[in-house]
């Protein structure tokens, strides 16, 4: 797994409080892990937070799932 | 149409005294006081570096970690006292109508520590906006009483009430008039209060409104001794489950005692200075002694607001003298603020909390921390002071004044 990836992962696993095995490419925030709109936009601010970026929002409302959020993140990340 | 009677079924308290009804209880007819020096910020730079806090509270011990994080500290206490009162009432979804059953709550302030957090997060970056989308969420006063209902699932009437330190007093006077209305069977009532912040005790120090006694926290909080400098900021939730004494019988409910009545009034003189002779609080009283069809002689001990500070309490005292006449003089009077500082939002709760307590086990708490006689007050008064006395108590009245000239007080009376 990436450095980012694991990032991203820590992530999930302590805002949103699900276990770290859930935390699949495929796994859908809110689908697979039970996050909510309010969460979703906390996920995103903490990835800005977490690698110094800013999402533009547009962008912000594709990414979907965890394996979305890697991909966006290994390709933006300073 | 005929008003229905209102009883006590279920209690919860999360105090700077301990962090159950029984911890709370013992504490206060122990004498022991909550202060203590602040842990939760750094107050070195403050001129009050003591307060009554919630000893050692992790909200995580009560609610999952997730839940946890998206509320403010004062909606945690909030949901751990609706668990512990519900508990005590044994309301479940089988033995009630939820759609029949609301959440009346209240606090003084709101989510402070939120929103502190978040300014001050925006003002440390470079203007950009960053603000945590739970933000709001987190920090709206009535956000306690959504969150109650959305645990429990009670559907009835919900929302908060504000009026500074007299919030939850008067939140339980709505609570059981929407009861005694027949609007509703049940209804959780309260107030709860975390404010020990920077911008909470900043704020207060700036009014002069809070001791400065940082050589020794746990006598400053000293109501009605000659050398008290203002009162000792205090934190946490009370929770009373009130229900129409029909429901209560039908479901064989425990009865802690009736309430007998409430009253609110203004002084419409000042925006924290109260009315020099007690005008409002003498106002509330009588208000709440007719709105419980009781005469002055009735009641057997008052908790007082008592605050610890130099006017506030002499006025007070003022107004006890005008309502009550000669029986003052037969009253047990105590301001259990001395122990647990001034829960602000939630004083009105815990102090309700302790006057039931007090019908129920004929103990009066104390009033500790006196050592010198106010030559301002008539020393005929029996202020309860630092032991608890037994005797029986018939009814009790609970008095609270908010910033803003308001107050309210409520009665409760042994249930027969």
């Amino acid at each position: 797994m990436s450095d980012i990836a694991a990032r991203v992962k820590k992530i999930i696993v302590d805002k949103l409080g699900v276990e770290e095995s859930e935390v699949n490419p495929e796994a859908s925030f809110t689908n697979d892990l039970g996050a909510d709109s309010l969460d979703t936009v906390e996920l995103i601010m903490e990835f800005e937070k977490e690698f110094n970026i800013s999402i533009p929002d547009e962008q912000a409302e594709t990414i979907t799932t965890v394996g979305q959020a890697v991909a966006y993140l290994e390709e933006h990340a300073k | 149409m005929d008003l229905k009677r209102v009883v006590v079924t279920g209690i919860g308290a999360l105090t700077p005294l301990g962090k159950t009804l029984d911890e709370y209880w013992e504490g206060l007819t122990n004498g022991v006081s909550g202060a203590d020096f602040i842990k939760q910020f750094d107050c070195s730079k403050f001129k009050t570096r003591f307060a009554c806090e919630v000893k050692d509270f992790d909200a995580t011990t009560y609610l999952d970690k997730k839940e946890a994080r998206k509320i403010d500290r004062f909606t945690q206490f909030a949901l751990v006292v609706s668990d512990q009162a519900v508990k005590d009432a044994g309301i479940s979804k089988e033995n009630v109508d939820v759609d029949r059953v609301g959440v009346i709550f209240a606090s003084g302030i709101g989510g402070l520590i939120t929103f502190q957090e978040e300014v001050v997060n925006f003002a440390n970056g470079d203007g950009t906006p960053r603000f945590n989308p739970f933000f709001i969420p987190k920090m709206i006063l009535d956000i306690a009483a959504g969150q109650i209902s959305m645990r429990h699932g009670f559907r009835g009437p919900n929302f908060a009430v504000v009026s500074a330190c007299a919030s939850s007093t008067n939140a339980i006077i709505d609570a059981y008039d929407n009861i005694r209305l027949g609007k509703a069977d049940i209804i959780l009532t309260g107030g709860s209060e975390a404010v020990v912040s920077a911008a909470g005790v900043g704020g207060f120090n700036a009014m002069k409104a809070l001791s400065e006694r940082n050589d020794d926290p746990a006598t400053a909080s000293r109501p009605f001794d000659k050398d008290r400098d203002g009162f000792v900021m205090g934190e946490g939730a009370g929770m009373l489950v009130l229900e129409s004494l029909e429901h209560a019988l039908k479901r064989g409910a425990k009865i802690y005692c009736e309430i007998a009545g409430g009253g609110a009034t203004a002084d419409a003189h000042h925006i924290t200075a109260p009315h020099p002779e007690g005008l409002g609080a003498k106002n509330v009283m009588t208000a709440a002694l007719k709105d419980a069809g009781l005469q002055a002689s009735d009641i057997d001990y008052i908790n007082v607001h008592g605050t610890s500070t130099p006017l506030g309490d002499i006025a007070e005292t003022k107004a006890i003298l005008s309502v009550f006449g000669e029986h003052a003089y037969n009253l047990n009077i105590s301001s259990t603020k001395s122990m647990t500082g001034h829960c602000l939002g939630a004083a009105g709760a815990l102090e309700a909390i302790a006057c039931v307590m007090s019908v129920v086990h004929d103990i009066v708490p104390p009033t500790i921390n006196h050592f010198t006689d106010d030559p301002e007050l008539d020393p005929k008064l029996n202020f309860t002071f630092n032991k608890a006395q037994k005797r029986t108590v018939r009814a009790a009245l609970s008095n609270t004044f908010g910033f803003g000239g308001h107050n309210a007080s409520v009665i409760v009376k042994k249930y027969s």
